[in-house]
């Protein structure tokens, strides 16, 4: 039988005539499947995962080079400082693409299908957060890897920089909610990036990832202060060099829960909401 | 027919029958005063439909007439704005959970994920309706097998031609078995021979008891599967029945004449008008075409003497029963393309 052409009207009589199991699939169940999807789009299309491997390994060189005898003194001094926050600033960036994926699922039509099926209604929005977070984890081993191969020596050892991980995943987790309401507004993919790079650069780069707070004027030292990706970059740079981080530590968390409780009920209205 | 109904009649005279007992069986799909509107923009405008359990029903009619609004809103898509839509008795706005529990819904556009091979998009979908991943993979191979795809199953679906799209689409609505399947022009953008295969499979589908409501602009498509159409225009159904009936409400039989010369058309019209009393149908774009109702065959060689008496050269002459375009034509005044072209200018 070739590859266009249909079977026998018996063999299709047995398949037609089965019917639906009385119980769709659990909420938990429901998400596994989906974050499995999100695996084998990585697996079909690797260059997915160019943008996190590529941009931060590019990012780290590039960063540490340029400015690293000007800041520092020499790249590698500069790297000390740098790493932590250039994590920060790359695995934000890649945030983006949440948005942007969600925003072609729904314009292709795969969302009217997911939500015609009698499951968890955000299920999908879960799912494709599961397979983010996996290549945000993905990007910062390999920058943690870059790192080390450029001479990065973490005083804090393998449990410092775990934990400035775990820290960076949860702020990104967070603030990725955010693309996705973008990703359900705008019209085109490309549009989400414009719009969410219109916030992205002044909130990366208004922040303490590149210089030291003290070398700012003092009214932006106000400002940049009080930027979660400050305190996010300031937080994990003390975590991997072994230095006292609990109060922002903390700081990030209640940022992140913050913006989670107010992002996630408007990304779930959004949602429900009729195309 | 007789002798059902008159069974049917010696069961009820014989046997008492409580009448709270004879429990109605629901309509698959019964809608109100269905109206949808976004913005200043009416939808739909009050629309009322009763599609019987186990049948092909056709909503016919140009772009933005309604159809897809209508399917979203039976699939819970989207909410009415007023009026009600119940499928199998359960209300699609409050009992939405288990509406989903009971539909399918292959939209328009390519409703599976292209970077997925078929056969992970099956599993996907099966493992979604509560499938272990055993049975949701022998469910996958064994439906693309039944719908020709089994040499692509391993294949991203972004590879796939058109029509094997189309039935990678219809497949994912059929990973279990709904009671009530939604097609959204099933073959808009077919070639012909994928159109037979779809065609041939919405037949097979509805042959083993799913009911599905399918929504066309092809009217010959509608003509050929659908029991029961309704021809939906401006957000609102603006004739129902079966084929034949619509096709009644234009006349018995339909006469079409092309002529030689386009400039003599209305001379044509003229004549013809004149000869039945009436009867002529709008005109249509075709330049050099004039159709007319007629209410017996014999009329037809009245009017080709007549014509041929006038010296207007014909160079096709047919009687035949109407089609489901000039259905539309009398219904609306315009035929189905321009209501298109209309809806493109407004755009």
């Amino acid at each position: 039988m070739s590859a266009d052409s249909l079977p026998s009207g018996a063999r299709t009589h047995e398949l037609l005539s089965s019917r639906r199991p009385a119980k769709p699939a659990s909420a938990l169940s429901a998400v596994a499947t989906l974050a499995w999807r999100a695996m084998l789009k990585i697996k079909h299309v690797p260059f997915q995962l160019f943008d996190v491997t590529v941009t931060p390994i590019m990012f780290t060189l590039l960063f540490t080079y340029v400015f690293g005898g000007a800041l520092a003194g020499t790249p590698r001094e500069y790297i000390q400082y740098l790493l932590p926050g250039i994590t920060v600033q790359t695995i934000i960036f890649i945030t983006v693409y949440t948005g942007v994926g969600l925003n072609s699922d729904i314009k292709k039509g795969l969302y009217d299908r997911f939500r015609s099926l009698p499951m968890w209604q955000p299920a999908p929005l879960f799912g494709a957060l599961a397979g983010d977070v996996f290549r945000y984890s993905f990007a910062t081993i390999l920058i943690i890897i870059v790192g080390l191969l450029l001479g990065f020596r973490p005083q804090g050892g393998v449990l410092g920089v775990l934990a400035a991980v775990g820290l960076v995943l949860i702020f990104c987790f967070a603030i990725s909610w955010l693309w996705i309401i973008v990703g359900m507004l705008v019209r085109t993919p490309e549009s989400v990036m414009t719009t969410s790079f219109v916030f992205l650069m002044p909130l990366t780069f208004m922040s303490d990832i590149f210089v030291n707070l003290e070398t700012m004027p003092g009214w932006l030292q106000e400002v940049v202060g009080r930027n979660p990706v400050t305190l996010l970059a300031r937080a994990s740079r003390a975590l991997m060099h072994g230095e006292p981080a609990a109060g922002d530590v903390l700081s990030v968390l209640i940022a992140s829960a913050v913006i989670v409780l107010v992002a996630a009920p408007i990304a779930m209205r959004l949602y429900r909401k009729e195309r | 027919m007789a002798v059902s109904f008159s069974l049917h009649w010696a069961g009820r005279a014989h046997i008492f029958v409580p009448p709270h007992f004879q429990v109605a069986m629901p309509h698959a799909i019964e809608t109100a005063a269905l109206a949808k509107s976004f913005g200043e923009t009416k939808a739909l405008a009050g629309v009322d439909l009763r599609i019987r359990q186990g049948s092909v029903y056709g909503l016919l009619g140009p772009n933005g007439a309604g159809k897809t609004t209508t399917i979203r809103i039976l699939a819970t898509l989207l909410k009415p704005t007023a009026g009600t839509a119940t499928v199998l008795g359960l209300d699609v706005v409050k009992d939405a959970a288990l509406v989903r529990q009971k539909v399918s819904l292959t939209g328009q556009y390519a409703s599976v994920d292209e970077d997925l091979t078929g056969h992970e998009n099956l599993v996907l979908v099966g493992r979604l309706l509560g499938l272990e991943w055993r049975a949701a993979r022998k469910r996958a191979t064994e439906l693309l097998e039944a719908f020709g795809l089994a040499d692509a199953a391993g294949r991203q679906v972004m590879t796939y031609s058109g029509g094997m799209r189309r039935r990678i689409d219809i497949a994912a609505s059929l990973v279990t078995v709904p009671e009530i399947l939604f097609l959204d022009e099933p073959t808009t953008g077919l070639d012909p021979r994928s159109r037979n295969q779809v065609w041939e499979l919405v037949r097979r589908i509805a042959a083993e008891g799913t009911t599905v409501l399918l929504t066309t602009q092809y009217l010959d498509e509608a003509d050929r599967l659908a029991e029961r159409m309704a021809v939906v225009d401006h957000g609102r159904v603006i004739a129902e029945g079966t084929s034949r009936e619509l096709k009644a409400s234009v006349g018995s039989n339909a006469l079409h004449v092309r002529l030689a010369d386009p400039a003599e058309k209305d001379h044509a019209r003229n004549l013809i008008e004149r000869l039945l009393g009436g009867g002529v149908l709008p005109a249509t774009t075709e330049p050099a075409e004039v159709s007319a109702r007629l209410d017996n065959a014999a009329q037809a060689g009245q009017i080709l003497s007549a014509l041929a008496a006038s010296q207007i050269e014909v160079v096709h002459f047919a009687v035949g029963s109407p089609s489901l375009d000039e259905v539309f034509l009398a219904l609306t005044g315009r035929p189905a393309e321009d209501a298109d072209a209309e809806k493109e200018a407004a755009a």
